[in-house]
């Protein structure tokens, strides 16, 4: 059989969807960066997928924008996990919940 | 060289920035060290409460004083430097430049840019130009108080280098000397008003900063403010006549003001004896003539040195240089002249007669220091400005000479000030005596000596002075003059002998320390003591071609449009008798003085004291001017004054706040039972409404992002759905 764009997309909806799936529940800081990458690389699956179909390198170049900005984020979400860290001895984020009305 | 004349005053600048910094550096580290904590307690430990301490304290037990080399080298190789610096830019300049009027002007930067033309004041015809440059000026009169200036300032700091040697607050004494130094370079090169008046108000900062070196000395920190208030009156007459004179001309600047006044004097003559009575209430009170003298005796409570360079080399003859600086609104100004006059030969005469009965040998020269400045005021007074400016040369070198003598007697006696405890040093320290009678000759006007030439030739323009309308004036002048040359002659030759001549009259324990100081300390008093004989030479009258500090000086003599022809020449026998009478008055003093004291005590005068008590109770306590003082201005004034301003505030003025308030308070509280019930009820109900109404959405705030993070994500998909079916 041949790959449709359709596989793609499936692929990248799954793959979204776990990312979220684990920003929603999981509990650890470290879990829920990952989930967020995962979530990223899902997008980027989906921007490649349609600059091959359609023939524009736009999308491959918005790609790599996404996998720069990723890097910072991680950077960023690692530095704020240590700092939390420092302050509350814990990894758990319902314990950030200084900002409750 | 002539364009570095901005480097002159750089160098002591940066010698105290150094100076200073180090010293802080090594106070804070020390200070942590030795108290843990940074509390009060002065780091340089209190000396034994002898008069004049620095000196005397040449033994060990002292810990090593931090940067002391650096100290030494900073302080002494910046004023060093000044004065090459000085001197090349003077010969660079040229001395015949110079004596033919030339001036040379090194401007900085434009410091009050401003430049708004504007008219100012009610003269007519004046324009006003805002503008002022730190600008440096080297004109025949700048060159020579810069060149005894740096000179006598750097043998002076040699001189400190071995009497503060053993002072734990050395860093300290040389930053503030350095500053000294500069700011007094400023006051001398400024080439407008406002500059002048910077330097000014910096040497009178340094002279309080050195009066209260000894900071925890309770009589040492009160002669510091004295001297400070003292001078602020006189400074605020001088920034009052800075204003008039910017009134009048619309411009700081030396030479436009003295040119426009040189070329127009009728326009401005009338306002000018306001004016010049203002600039000389800020020369009275900086120089320490009647009535604002009484700061100098008591400055005397700081460092020997200090007494030498501020207290009677440099510092205080900044009046005098102003008053000659400005002699060209002064000559048009003959009623202020008269004023200046007049003052400076009471003072001359006044303080000469203090100084006969004194017994602290630093206050009979700090007395002697106030007569002679009168003497040059007196100079100034008749139009002898030369002659003025040729006798704060000499007086720098002798009187300098004297002090730093005095410092070094102090220095072998281990603090020791009184002179009915001394005698017979003759011996013991010869250099010390040898110096110190030179300088005495010097002053006291012996034939040959500086001091001569430059009293003689006050003493003769005094005598041919011609007042408007009061004949008399000139020759009472003159009187004065002469007498005061005659008790000078007599106090100093009365001091020389209590100290040097007789028996030693001491304790045997301060004999046996009697020590000659190190050389640090005698080669400037050689220096100077020579400077003391040669420094008169330069101003010999009598020979052809010999008088050469006038024509040196008389550019700064403007040509003015009214003036009157210079007197002639006065002829030869009339010059030689009015030097025989001044000799002999000298000669009369010193032979009194020497027959009375030079075996101690004497009996001659105790007879005299005895004979007449109340002139001798009134001049040993100095006329009680200080106590007069005290009674008008602190006790009455202050205090009394008050007292009774209080009783007035109290009972009249105080009704109208007191009733005011009571009427504030009335209303007040109507104005608080309003705002609590009605402003604070609308206030809080709206609050406490809003937060019941909206208890139910706070419970959406958790705090946690996940939270958020779903409704997010069901917001979305809720809208994708919505796009999807319903499209």
């Amino acid at each position: 059989m041949t790959i449709t764009i359709n596989h793609f997309l499936l692929v990248s909806f799954l793959l979204f969807a776990i990312g979220f799936f684990g920003v929603i529940v999981r509990r650890n800081f470290l879990t829920l960066l990952m989930s967020i990458e995962l979530m990223l690389n899902a997008v980027n699956l989906n921007l490649i997928a349609f600059s091959h179909r359609l023939s524009d390198l736009t999308g491959q170049v918005f790609a790599v924008f996404v996998i720069t900005i990723a890097a910072g984020e991680a950077a960023i979400g690692l530095a704020l996990t240590i700092s939390f860290f420092r302050q509350r001895r814990t990894l758990n984020v319902e314990e950030a919940d200084v900002l409750r009305g | 060289m002539k364009d570095l004349l901005w480097a002159i005053p750089l160098f002591p600048l940066a010698g105290f920035l150094i100076n200073g910094f180090l010293y802080l550096r090594s106070h804070r580290t020390k200070g942590e060290a030795a108290h843990g904590h940074g509390d009060a307690v002065p780091h340089e430990a209190p000396e034994p409460a002898h008069g004049d301490a620095h000196g005397a304290s040449g033994h060990s037990g002292h810990e090593e004083i931090p940067y002391k080399r650096i100290h030494t080298i900073v302080g002494t190789a910046s004023v060093g430097l000044a004065c090459l610096f000085a001197f090349g830019a003077i010969f660079d300049v040229g001395l015949k430049a110079l004596s033919s009027g030339g001036v040379h002007t090194v401007t900085l930067w434009r410091w009050i840019p401003l430049g708004v033309n504007q008219s100012v004041g009610h003269v007519p015809g004046n324009v006003g130009e805002w503008v002022v440059d730190v600008a440096f000026r080297l004109d025949s009169l700048s060159a020579l108080m810069i060149g005894f200036v740096t000179f006598v300032g750097f043998l002076i700091h040699v001189y400190s280098v071995g009497y503060m040697g053993h002072d734990a607050g050395y860093g300290r004494y040389f930053a503030y000397l350095n500053l000294f130094m500069f700011a007094m370079l400023v006051l001398v090169l400024a080439n407008n008003f406002l500059l002048m008046f910077v330097g000014w108000e910096g040497v009178g900062l340094c002279s309080y900063l050195l009066i209260g070196y000894d900071y925890w000395k309770k009589s040492a920190a009160d002669a510091g403010k004295k001297a400070f208030v003292v001078n602020r009156i006189g400074d605020f007459g001088f920034i009052l006549g800075i204003f008039g004179i910017f009134a009048l001309f619309g411009t700081l600047d030396f030479g436009k003001v003295f040119s426009t006044a040189a070329a127009d004097p009728a326009r401005v003559a009338p306002y000018l004896t306001l004016v010049c009575l203002c600039l000389f209430v800020g020369a009275v009170g900086k120089s320490a003539q009647v009535p604002l003298y009484v700061w100098l005796p008591d400055a005397m409570a700081g460092p020997t040195p200090v007494s030498a360079l501020i207290h009677a080399a440099t510092m205080v003859t900044a009046g005098v240089y102003m008053v000659a600086r400005c002699n060209v609104l002064f000559r048009l100004a003959p009623a202020a002249l008269v004023v200046v006059a007049i003052i400076g030969g009471f003072t001359a005469i006044f303080a000469a007669s203090i100084g006969l009965v004194q017994n602290d040998i630093k206050k009979v020269l700090a007395y002697s220091t106030v007569s002679q400045l009168g003497y040059m005021f007196l100079a100034c007074g008749v139009g002898a400005f030369v002659a003025g400016i040729f006798h704060v040369m000499t007086h720098a070198f002798f009187k300098a000479c004297l002090f730093l003598g005095s410092g070094s007697v102090i220095h072998a006696l281990s603090g020791e000030q009184d002179i009915r405890r001394m005698g017979g040093l003759e011996k013991r320290i010869p250099i010390t005596y040898k110096t110190f009678l030179v300088a005495t000759l010097a002053i006291s006007g012996v034939p040959l000596f500086a001091g001569f030439f430059s009293k003689d030739a006050i003493l003769g323009a005094v005598y041919e002075a011609h007042f408007e309308g009061m004949p008399w004036l000139p020759k009472a002048l003159w009187g004065a003059a002469l007498l005061t040359a005659g008790l000078t002659a007599f106090y100093m030759f009365r001091l020389v002998s209590l100290t040097f001549y007789g028996e030693y009259r001491g304790t045997a324990e301060q004999a046996s320390h009697i020590h000659e100081s190190p050389r640090t300390m005698t080669i400037p008093l050689i220096i100077l003591a020579a400077l003391s004989v040669v420094g008169g030479w330069v101003g010999f009258e009598l020979v052809e071609a010999g008088n050469q500090i006038k024509p040196f000086l008389s550019p700064i003599l403007l040509p003015l449009a009214t003036a009157a022809s210079e007197p002639e020449h006065h002829e030869l026998a009339k010059e030689l008798a009015l030097m025989a009478a001044s000799v002999a008055v000298a000669g009369v003093g010193i032979f009194l003085a020497l027959a009375w004291y030079r075996r101690g005590g004497g009996r001659v005068p105790a007879r005299l004291a005895e004979r007449f008590p109340g002139v001798y109770r009134t001049l040993s306590n100095k006329y009680y001017v200080d106590e007069v003082y005290d009674a008008i201005f602190v006790e009455g004034l202050a205090k009394e004054g008050g007292r009774v301003l209080w009783e007035v505030d109290a009972t009249v003025v105080d009704l109208i706040p007191n009733g005011a308030a009571a009427v504030t308070r009335g209303l007040s509280w109507l104005s608080s039972a309003f705002d609590q019930y009605v402003v604070d009820g609308l206030v809080n109900g709206v609050a406490s409404s809003l937060q019941a109404a909206f208890r139910l959405f706070r419970r959406a705030e958790t705090g946690r992002v996940q939270n958020y993070a779903l409704f997010m994500g069901a917001g979305l998909f809720a809208i994708v759905a919505v796009y999807l079916f319903f499209r």
